[in-house]
């Protein structure tokens, strides 16, 4: 088989990657805020229940997550499709990490402005949503734009859960074919353009949060 | 120090400066410019920000190529015939150059995992070869000429700044330089501290043998101490003189609203 | 039974403390692997960050370019890869050895990384007023960037060795026995996967805090201005 015959099988495999990427992508993006928000809430409670929850997801080993989710879970009860395990497991993984950024963020943003916006009159939620979070969100982005890449990097093990994603159908072509170097060339490339297309669109993003929440940064307002 | 390769008499100019054109980019910040230093020569650059006074300094030390002309300290030339690389010089001639020269910086630049005793052994034994106990005893003299002969054990985050900026002076001058410059010294001080650092410089001045550069805007301090003061705008010096002549009736009308605008 | 060890399915206490020895030997090929995994990192990326620093443009480039392939790219694949694709060239490596060349050849992009923002943190002032000192080349590196630099590089590093050792699973694909195979093994002949995967989590969590809690404490004893290397 010629090495141009992989490249169908592949790109099909890596339109389930991004898939898969997209969804875990947004899920875990806002389970950074509810967990980093979280971790930064007046009731003890809430703040303990966050950190356990990123403490354990970030202490753990992504895939250990992912079998138990998969293998583990359903003796409990709930059985999910192998997908929902696969994309439910990415998104707390990077969602307990994210929430890292996000505290981090919040906690950057200089104490003055706190206490400006309390001699304003402002809410602590006001403050927290008019005032903290614009500039702490800027701050965010680049971590959360590495954070993406890494996400997009784990999807592979996905293809360890029987999900058909690019490395699933790179390991059943090898299988078939026996030509390894090809097939896993062809794929470590298709996820370096993958990873470059990402980064692109990341920078978008980060200009665009640059531009339009925090455009007085460094002028020190 | 070896001598420089000098010519029948001794020249009248240890610094000199020949149609210079140096660029940042699109930025001219030097333009065809000419300067004389004479040995021992007590010389202080002022004008805007931006007119080139700093960058002459730092052209001399070495940490700044140029593109046209010719600079010469003790009539050796900065470029070498067939020289490379931006500097148009061999490392081992720009080495053979800062020998000669000096530098105190505006942010100290101290290095802040050695003592202060270790800040200013630490050329003179692994440049000058100097024995460690002789360049010990070098500068416990020179903290006692810049009054922080007590320090000598502490940290650069132990000082203020203004002995972060003695230290620092001591630090060059353990170089044994003949051209020192200094490149706004007193311009991150704490008014109450800018005192302590100038009467150091002050007590340099009366050095005859050493020749120094200043780029301040302390005024008062430049009129006392200077032989001559450069008034650059730029990147040329519009005005030069006596400091009597400068501050006292100055030629060029930008020379005079500069003087106002700084004098108040 | 593994290793000679025989569960007991009597109760689920007996069931996790039976297996719990099988899985301790899994977790000393997972820091076997850690260790060698890191060696690697250490070494290629120091390769890597110089010869990125190398003036010539057709090296530094291509370097730069190669350090952000195998950062892009998943650590699983490049697994494949080496296990794979070396034999054909006729080099056959023991699994775990090829895992710890997979983890160090991952991990040698970020290592490198390390090492360049070290280097690129310590402040310009201090290489001109080295400059201005005319100390040479190798006594600035010796005596004022390394020292200053190196605090500064090894809590970075410490945190990506915290971050490989949860990435050593990866491994149980090409048949390296570490924690999580063994529990697949036990939870496969059982059908109990609930208790090993569990204990399996715990342990990680386990090595993972100890692990940064080391980095920790070494972050907080190393002096911020460094110690001048003599």
């Amino acid at each position: 088989m010629h090495w141009t015959g992989f490249i169908a099988p592949l790109a099909r495999g890596a339109w389930i990657t991004a898939e898969i990427t997209a969804y875990s992508t947004v899920l875990g993006a806002a389970l950074s805020f509810v967990a980093g928000l979280g971790r930064v809430s007046r009731s003890r409670a809430v703040r303990v229940t966050a950190a356990v929850y990123i403490e354990i997801f970030r202490g753990t080993s992504l895939l250990v997550q992912m079998f138990w989710l998969y293998y583990a879970l359903p003796l409990l009860g709930p059985s999910l499709p192998p997908m929902a395990s696969g994309v439910l497991a990415l998104s707390l993984n990077i969602g307990a990490y994210g929430a890292e950024v996000v505290r981090g963020a919040i906690n950057a943003v200089p104490r003055e402005q706190w206490e400006a916006s309390t001699a304003l009159n402002f809410t602590r939620r006001q403050a927290l949503w008019r005032i903290i979070m614009p500039q702490a969100l800027a701050e965010m982005m680049p971590p959360f734009g590495n954070l993406a890449i890494q996400n997009l990097k784990d999807t592979s093990l996905v293809s360890l859960i029987t999900i058909s994603d690019l490395t699933f159908h790179a390991d059943a072509l090898r299988n078939l074919t026996l030509a390894s170097t090809p097939i896993y060339t062809l794929t470590l490339l298709m996820y370096f353009g993958m990873a470059l297309v990402l980064t692109a669109l990341i920078r978008l993003i980060e200009r665009w949060s640059r531009r339009h929440l925090a455009p007085s940064r460094g002028a020190h307002a | 120090m070896s001598p420089p390769a000098e010519p029948g008499t001794a020249p009248d100019e240890i610094i000199r400066f020949e149609k210079v054109t140096k660029r940042f980019g699109a930025l001219t910040v030097l333009d065809d410019f000419d300067f004389h230093v004479a040995p021992g020569e007590k010389v202080t650059l002022i004008g805007p920000s931006g007119s080139g006074k700093s960058t002459v300094l730092r052209i001399l030390m070495t940490l700044e190529p140029f593109q046209q002309g010719r600079v010469e300290l003790d009539g050796i030339s900065y470029h070498e015939p067939g020289g490379k690389g931006p500097f148009k010089a061999s490392p081992r001639h720009l080495r053979e150059i800062r020998t000669q020269v000096g530098m105190v910086f505006q942010g100290f630049n101290l290095f802040p995992h050695m003592t202060v005793l270790r800040n200013i052994i630490e050329a003179p034994v692994a440049v000058l070869k100097i024995p460690k106990e002789e360049a010990i005893e070098r500068a416990t003299g020179l903290l006692d000429l810049v009054g922080l002969a007590d320090k000598k054990d502490a940290y650069p985050r132990q000082l203020s700044g203004g002995q972060k900026q003695r230290v620092a002076i001591a630090r060059a001058l353990a170089m044994r330089p003949r051209v020192i410059l200094f490149d706004e010294p007193t311009s991150a001080l704490d008014p109450q501290l800018v005192g302590e650092v100038l009467n150091v410089i002050r007590d340099l001045a009366h050095e005859h043998d050493l020749t120094m550069l200043m780029v301040t805007h302390e005024m008062r301090f430049a009129r006392e101490i200077s032989d001559r003061v450069c008034f650059f705008d730029q990147g040329r010096i519009a005005e030069q003189g006596a400091p009597e002549e400068i501050f006292g009736e100055p030629r060029e009308e930008r020379t005079r609203e500069f003087l106002q605008s700084v004098l108040g | 039974m593994i290793y000679g060890i025989h569960w007991d399915l009597h109760s689920p206490l007996a069931f996790a403390i039976s297996i719990l020895p099988i899985l301790l030997i899994g977790m000393k090929i997972t820091v076997e692997a850690t260790i060698l995994g890191f060696l690697v990192a250490l070494l290629l990326g120091l390769v890597l960050a110089l010869l990125r620093r190398v003036p010539l443009r057709i090296i530094a480039w291509p370097t730069a370019v190669a350090i952000e392939f195998l950062r892009d790219t998943p650590l699983l694949v490049q697994l494949f890869f080496l296990y794979y694709v070396l034999p054909k060239y006729g080099v056959t490596l023991p699994a775990l050895f090829t895992g710890v060349l997979a983890l160090g050849v991952q991990y040698s992009a970020y290592t490198s990384e390390v090492y360049r923002a070290g280097l690129e943190a310590v402040d310009r002032g201090q290489i001109e007023a080295a400059t201005a000192l005319n100390l040479s080349r190798a006594r600035l590196y010796r005596t004022i960037i390394l020292p200053q630099a190196i605090p500064r590089i090894i809590p970075a590093l410490g945190n990506y060795l915290v971050s490989m050792i949860k990435d050593t699973p990866v491994l149980s694909t090409v048949t390296v026995m570490e924690m999580l195979n063994l529990a697949q093994i036990i939870g496969d002949r059982t059908y109990r996967y609930l208790i090993p995967l569990t204990i399996v989590g715990a342990l990680f969590l386990l090595l993972t805090v100890i692990a940064s809690t080391v980095v920790n404490r070494l972050d907080r004893v190393l002096p911020k201005e460094g110690v001048p290397l003599r």
